[in-house]
């Protein structure tokens, strides 16, 4: 079975914390049939990506690197979704351009 | 009983005055405990109904409320926070016990997180903990707490904050924390709101007096206090109802001068629960927090990732940081230099940053990394000759070229000096900086020879004496004669009395406190 992996860096001010978190687990449970995980650094520990208390746990800060992996059913399709999902900044919209630049 | 003050950290401005309610730890009753598969059932099911809870509670707030109770349902659903607490069960400890010792040690680990933001989700943790125990122990929720009543525990659950009516109310907590979901809550729904205070010492205070904005509390207020505070209260309901709609539009004068209002900041946490839209950038960031006053200096990673997190919130708009101020008043263990005979006038600010071009190299590529990802300017403290400048400058070019041989993605801020040395504000023609912001506290005390922090001299410390007003307005004449920006960023810039003045000596580009903008605005419209 493929392994599918990427690493991403968490840009959200407060890091990857409780509604991105529910975000990112929210999105991975969408994919049953496949295991995904995340870690801080690609040797692991390699944590469920589904368990918002892990994702929780893992006190990831914004500038950090997270490595996420998948395997199983349309292991390829989870990876892009959640690493899109990050690089959105987990739609918070932090990154929005101003609106009312000095004149 | 006494009048009594105390202080804390400021969590959420405003002022109220009320009964004192003060809210106790939680009494558990006992319950008998079942055979394990029983006790199984019970846990399930008490988590189950405090999942419902949740969900009504977050049917009936929306919003931002919604969102942090959506992230309590997730954790409670999770099967892994449970895991624990099943072990035990299994292994003969009643549901209350392992689900009580399971959530502790989940608290425990948060508390000990090093980041604030992760230490405040503790509290999160300890509401799930006893919603569940009292589906589990039978036992009601507490007593609301009366309208318009100030609020004391040791800290608050999210939950207990969104089942309490705060209008008039506030809250005033012994430990807490400013980046606590309640204190983001309260600052959202203006419920003064103060953290930090410690132990009260002494029951038996009726009645409370609180003001968010500078963190104190009064128990058993006298006559007085509570006459200056209603005024107080008074007239900042009126401030802010006469400011809010000025508040997140570009500030001009009557005469229609656009006039930049930005914002200083010494801690990034500053900025939660601000809107970017209050103002058009950041004209000061300290950087002097970041270096503790005792242990290890900040390394690249950790400066970088600070001054990344001030670019995102900024979204777009210019963030002007000033490397390390440090000297003066403001002494660093292992760095300034000590037992010198009169430190504001010793090394300190740029002074200190060339003589140590090590730690100095380390906040320019920093910076120069962080400026690719917004408009990050980087400004001197207490240039004194263009030399110093040119230093800078030359230090700035060797940390990108270090980045560029490290493959390290970077990009060059625009470099800028505060004037806050008379030898610089009266030659400032010698200088060739991106752009000018006047220090106006430094260069009050350096024109008038007067201390402020010395009460005897203080009044002589006068930022509208005719000299230190012509001061600014040559430096400001000065820019607008080549086009370079010129702003100011001391306690004069906030002050509504002395902008007046300011914009009367040519500035037209503000920095002061966040809390200030609005006051200040107000006073910028009102200007011919």
């Amino acid at each position: 079975m493929s392994e599918h992996l990427a690493s991403v860096e968490i840009t959200n001010p407060t890091g990857l914390h409780a509604r991105p978190a529910v975000k990112l687990t929210k999105l991975a449970k969408t994919f049953a049939g496949a295991a995904v995980q995340v870690a801080l650094a690609e040797a692991g520990p390699w944590i469920d990506a589904k368990s918002v208390v892990k994702v929780m746990a893992m006190k990831a800060a914004r500038g950090t690197s997270i490595h996420i992996r998948a395997t199983g059913e349309q292991g390829a399709e989870a990876l892009a979704a959640l690493v899109a999902l990050v690089r959105r900044d987990f739609d918070e919209g932090h990154a929005s351009p101003a609106t009312d630049a000095p004149a | 009983m006494p009048r009594h003050e105390l202080s804390g950290q400021p969590a959420a401005p405003g002022i109220a005055i009320g009964p004192l309610v003060r809210l106790g730890g939680e009494a558990h009753a006992l319950r008998a405990a079942g055979t394990p598969a029983q006790e199984r059932a019970a846990l399930a099911a008490a988590i189950e109904a405090a999942v419902d809870d949740l969900a009504a509670l977050a049917a009936q707030a929306g919003g931002d409320a919604a969102e942090i109770l959506e992230f309590q349902i997730a954790m409670l659903e999770d099967e892994a926070l449970r895991d624990p607490a099943l072990s035990a069960i299994e292994a003969g400890t009643p549901a209350d016990t392992a689900w009580a010792e399971t959530l502790a040690e989940q608290v425990a680990d948060y508390e000990a997180a090093e980041d604030a933001y992760f230490q405040a989700r503790a509290t999160d943790l300890r509401d799930l903990s006893e919603r569940v125990l009292r589906h589990l122990l039978g036992t009601a929720e507490d007593a609301a707490t009366p309208p318009g009543a100030i609020v004391f525990a040791d800290d608050i659950t999210p939950s207990r904050f969104l089942a309490a009516d705060w209008r008039g109310g506030g809250i005033a907590l012994a430990a807490g924390s400013k980046a606590s979901h309640v204190a983001m809550l309260a600052r959202a729904r203006g419920v003064p709101m103060v953290v930090g205070l410690g132990a009260i010492a002494g029951d038996g205070h009726a009645r409370a007096a609180l003001d968010g904005a500078t963190g104190r509390l009064w128990l058993s207020p006298d006559v007085a206090d509570e006459v200056l505070l209603a005024g107080l209260a008074t007239a900042a309901r009126e401030e802010t109802r006469a400011t809010a709609d000025l508040l997140h539009r570009p500030a001009a004068t009557a005469a229609g001068q656009r006039v930049l209002v930005q914002i200083n900041v010494a801690d990034p946490s500053e900025l939660d629960g601000l809107d970017p839209a209050l103002c058009d950038g950041i004209g000061l960031t300290r950087t002097e927090l970041l270096f503790p006053a005792s242990g290890g200096l900040p390394d690249e990673d950790r400066q970088y990732a600070v001054y990344r997190r001030i670019l995102d919130w900024a979204a777009g708009r210019p963030v002007t940081i000033r490397t390390l101020d440090a000297g003066g008043d403001k002494p660093i263990a292992g760095l300034t230099i000590d037992g010198e005979s009169n430190p504001f006038l010793g090394v300190r600010g740029v002074r200190l940053s060339l003589a140590r071009p090590d730690i100095f190299s380390v906040q320019l590529r920093a910076l120069a990394r962080a400026a690719v990802h917004g408009e990050l300017k980087i400004m001197l403290p207490m240039v004194t000759v263009p030399e110093e400048l040119e230093a800078s400058r030359a230090l700035l070019d060797a940390a990108l070229a270090d980045l560029a041989k490290r493959g390290e993605p970077a990009a060059r801020p625009a470099l800028g000096m505060m004037v806050e040395v008379p030898a610089a504000a009266l030659a400032i023609e010698r200088f060739d900086a991106a752009f000018f912001s006047i220090g106006s506290n430094d260069l009050t005390q350096y024109v008038t020879a007067s201390a402020r922090d010395i009460g005897a001299v203080a009044p002589l410390a006068d930022v509208k004496n005719p000299a230190v007003l012509r001061l600014i307005a040559e430096v400001a004449a000065h820019g607008a004669r080549i086009g370079r920006e010129v702003s100011l960023c001391g306690d004069a810039a906030g002050d509504p009395s002395i902008v007046p003045a300011l914009l009367q000596a040519g500035l037209t580009s503000l920095s002061m406190a966040p809390n200030a903008v609005g006051a200040v605005k107000a006073a910028i419209a009102r200007h011919g």
